[in-house]
């Protein structure tokens, strides 16, 4: 038994960090807000070029035949560097769309609603193909973007993740039975997660840097014990819900070492939770600053309730938990 | 990351676990709860036991006579005996988890073949007089005296929270030898045997009403120089050697217990329905998620400890989170036991109670009285966060 992170590991979160700071810097990502399209397929190429969707296809299928572990770990990274696009969706469905592994095909996906309502989908201006993930008739199937009439929403709540509305969601084709769409939903757990993670470990980073040089009274306000125990919970969050997700990566591909579908609820449960409240407490200690546009702190915060809408509810997921505990 | 046990480790949890299975049966009933002597007899008895079967002093190093076991060994050993609902450490907490490994590491040769063997047998308890009336988060300004006369320290002063004092027979007790300000440069570790005169020792009742604590009142005490663990005044830094054994997997049969407790009221919550259950069912399955979490979090520190030989970050993360964790389980049982809650006797009846397969109302009771000592013991929560913000996240001393 051995936890901590290998060498190889440890190299591949270095890897994709340096891919997201040169690649992804938030000034340059930021040029994006508030338009309809945020996600371009020339960076998702490059993502898809540094095997960041390949990570689970195996050798023979021109992946990299690694685990969820690995996924986990390179999910943080994009999830600390912010990101945008369809990163779930397109990992998910590598190996079941061609193109989606090497990053030449974008991937969204939208769960078919169980009754009337609108349907609201994330990047849909720059998607290829959509997955349609029915939880009811247990299957996934593939939409063409071209086959789906949509607009986008004047104001999404992250201006990195633009919302489109849709009328009526094609039939499409059958790509995956009840084991994918039950994958699927598992798998999609703990990255969802991870990226959770990312934006809670950054949030903290970000704020932690803010209280020790930020002065008032004279001094730091991080020496003062009102911020300091704010940011050490931030610690506590982030730090608990990284082991929860990395321990269900490891579950889901180590057979017999656990429950990897309670790990996984679990996972994206305290994932989701560590970003909404460290983007809460970033706002919180960075003052009038924190409530700005300037600062980003918002953006971890609308990406922390973008993450919460794509999965089931806190309610559905610790009902999982607590069903298979 | 592997959470697979190599063949070793699953050979050593084998081997435990079917001595387990023998010896667990064979013990005598447990004591009340607040007859000291007939516990420290139980106590040690199991610890002779463990030590006669090749277990004791698991994580103590080799040269005390120790089995130098690695941090997964440690871990495997204490989720066994937890498994098994072994005897918990008892009064031999402080001599195995604390005296006993500072001992190992700073005693002398000769200390060594004196003290560690009776702990390792079950022969002598240990007890802490660490913490005073006036030193309890701010340990360093402790006040104790002990004044050098010839071969002897004379030790004046008073300690508190001293655990099982009236059945120990040693106290590892942190005494001022230097200057009345000289703070942490000014301690010395001594050996304090506990019959000896001038020492009163006044129970101490907690609002769980246990008399485990007591008062310690010193006057004129005269403990041999040969005593002494260290250097004199250099007791701060054999401290923080004792404090650290404390760290790591201290509380991980805690942590497993809770986990049995969550499931089992979950059973609870299932079998009685009703419009309240979806949300008790809620809150279980997240306090599900979170103990996961710590499990996890236990794991990665041991993974730690095993390579680098001091536990990681992730004990602070671990005793911060944990012990407040603790608070809303046993809040949350207490809850779905309803008025059976407003009484410490084990009642029959009710789907909670021990005697329906529940965890029992009065296990519930004591579970949520002694776990507001979880956010004060070892450490406030509150100094926890300043440690974690200050020595991992770096930020300004205030």
């Amino acid at each position: 038994m051995d936890f901590e992170r290998s060498e190889d590991q440890v190299a591949l979160a270095e890897g994709v960090a340096r891919l997201c700071a040169g690649r992804f810097p938030l000034e340059s990502v930021r040029v994006a807000e508030g338009r309809p399209t945020v996600a371009d397929g020339k960076g998702w190429a490059e993502l898809g070029e540094a095997g960041v969707f390949a990570l689970r296809v195996s050798d023979a299928d021109g992946g990299l035949g690694l685990g969820l572990a690995e996924a986990a770990v390179v999910f943080e990274e994009l999830g600390r560097a912010l990101v945008p696009g369809p990163l779930v969706a397109s990992s998910l469905a590598a190996g079941l769309v061609p193109g989606a592994a090497d990053g030449s095909v974008m991937v969204g996906a939208v769960r078919r609603p169980a009754g009337p309502g609108p349907i609201l989908i994330e990047d849909l201006g720059a998607v290829d193909v959509l997955i349609v993930v029915d939880d009811g008739a247990g299957e996934l199937r593939l939409v063409e973007r071209g086959a789906v009439t949509g607009a986008p929403l004047q104001r999404s709540l992250d201006p990195l993740t633009p919302m489109w509305r849709v009328e009526a969601l094609p039939e499409g084709d059958l790509v995956g039975g009840e084991e994918d769409q039950t994958r699927w939903g598992r798998d999609g757990n703990v990255l969802t997660g991870a990226l959770g993670v990312g934006l809670a470990l950054a949030t903290m980073e970000m704020t932690v840097a803010y209280a020790r040089t930020r002065e008032q009274f004279g001094r730091a306000i991080g020496s003062f014990q009102a911020v300091k125990h704010l940011c050490a919970d931030m610690l506590v969050r982030a730090e608990s819900a990284r082991a929860a997700v990395e321990a269900a990566a490891v579950t889901v591909d180590q057979p017999g070492v656990g429950d990897p579908v309670r790990a996984a609820a679990g996972a994206a449960l305290l994932g989701c939770e560590a970003a909404q409240a460290n983007a809460r407490s970033c706002i919180q200690v960075h003052g009038g600053m924190g409530f700005t546009w300037e600062v980003p702190a918002h953006l971890y915060l609308m990406r922390a309730q973008v993450l919460a809408g794509s999965l089931p509810s806190p309610a559905d997921l610790a009902a999982v938990v607590a069903d298979r505990y | 990351m592997d959470l697979r046990y190599s063949e070793a480790e699953e050979a050593f949890r084998s081997g435990l676990r079917a001595w387990l299975a023998g010896a667990v049966p064979s013990l005598p009933p447990k004591p009340p709860a607040n007859d000291w002597p007939a516990r420290r007899a139980y106590d040690t008895g199991w610890q002779g036991m463990l030590h006669q079967a090749g277990y004791a002093g698991i994580d103590w190093p080799v040269e005390g006579g120790g089995l130098g076991a690695s941090p997964v060994e440690q871990l495997i050993y204490v989720e066994e005996l937890e498994r098994a609902h072994a005897p918990y450490v008892g009064v031999n907490f402080v001599g195995l988890l604390h005296a006993g490994p500072t001992i190992a590491v700073e005693g002398t040769a000769g200390q060594r073949a004196r003290f560690l063997p009776p702990i390792l047998r079950g022969e002598e308890v240990w007890c802490q007089g660490f913490s005073e009336p006036d030193a309890g988060s701010d340990l360093a300004s402790l006040r104790c005296r002990a004044v050098r006369d010839g071969d002897d320290y004379v030790l004046s002063g008073s300690k508190i929270w001293t655990s099982h004092a009236e059945v120990a027979d040693y106290c590892e007790i942190l005494v001022r030898t230097g200057p009345e300000d000289s703070r942490h440069r000014g301690i010395t570790w001594l050996m304090m045997p506990m019959d000896l005169p001038g020492i009163e020792i006044r129970p101490l009742r907690t609002m769980a009403g246990s008399t485990e604590f007591a008062e310690l009142f010193l006057d004129g005490v005269r403990v041999p120089v040969g005593n002494r663990v260290g250097e004199e005044n250099d007791g701060w830094r054999v401290t923080m050697v004792t404090l650290s054994f404390e760290r790591g997997t201290a509380f991980v049969g805690e942590l497993l217990q809770s986990m049995e407790l969550l499931r089992s009221l979950r059973d609870v919550v299932v079998a009685v329905g009703g419009s309240g259950a979806p949300g008790l069912l809620g809150r279980i399955g997240h306090l599900g998620a979170e103990l996961d979490a710590q499990w996890a979090v236990t794991r990665r520190n041991v993974s730690q400890a095993a390579r680098t030989g001091v536990p990681g970050i992730g004990g602070s993360v671990f005793k911060l989170a944990f012990s407040e964790l603790r608070q809303r389980l046993a809040q949350l049982g207490l809850e779905v036991c309803g008025r059976a809650g407003l009484v410490w006797d084990e009642l029959a009846g009710g789907p909670w109670s021990a005697a329906e397969g529940g965890p029992g109302n009065g296990e519930l009771v004591d579970t949520w009285v002694n776990g507001f000592s979880r956010t004060i013991a070892a450490g406030t929560s509150q100094i926890q966060r300043n440690i974690v913000a200050e020595r991992i996240l770096g930020l300004p001393k205030g």
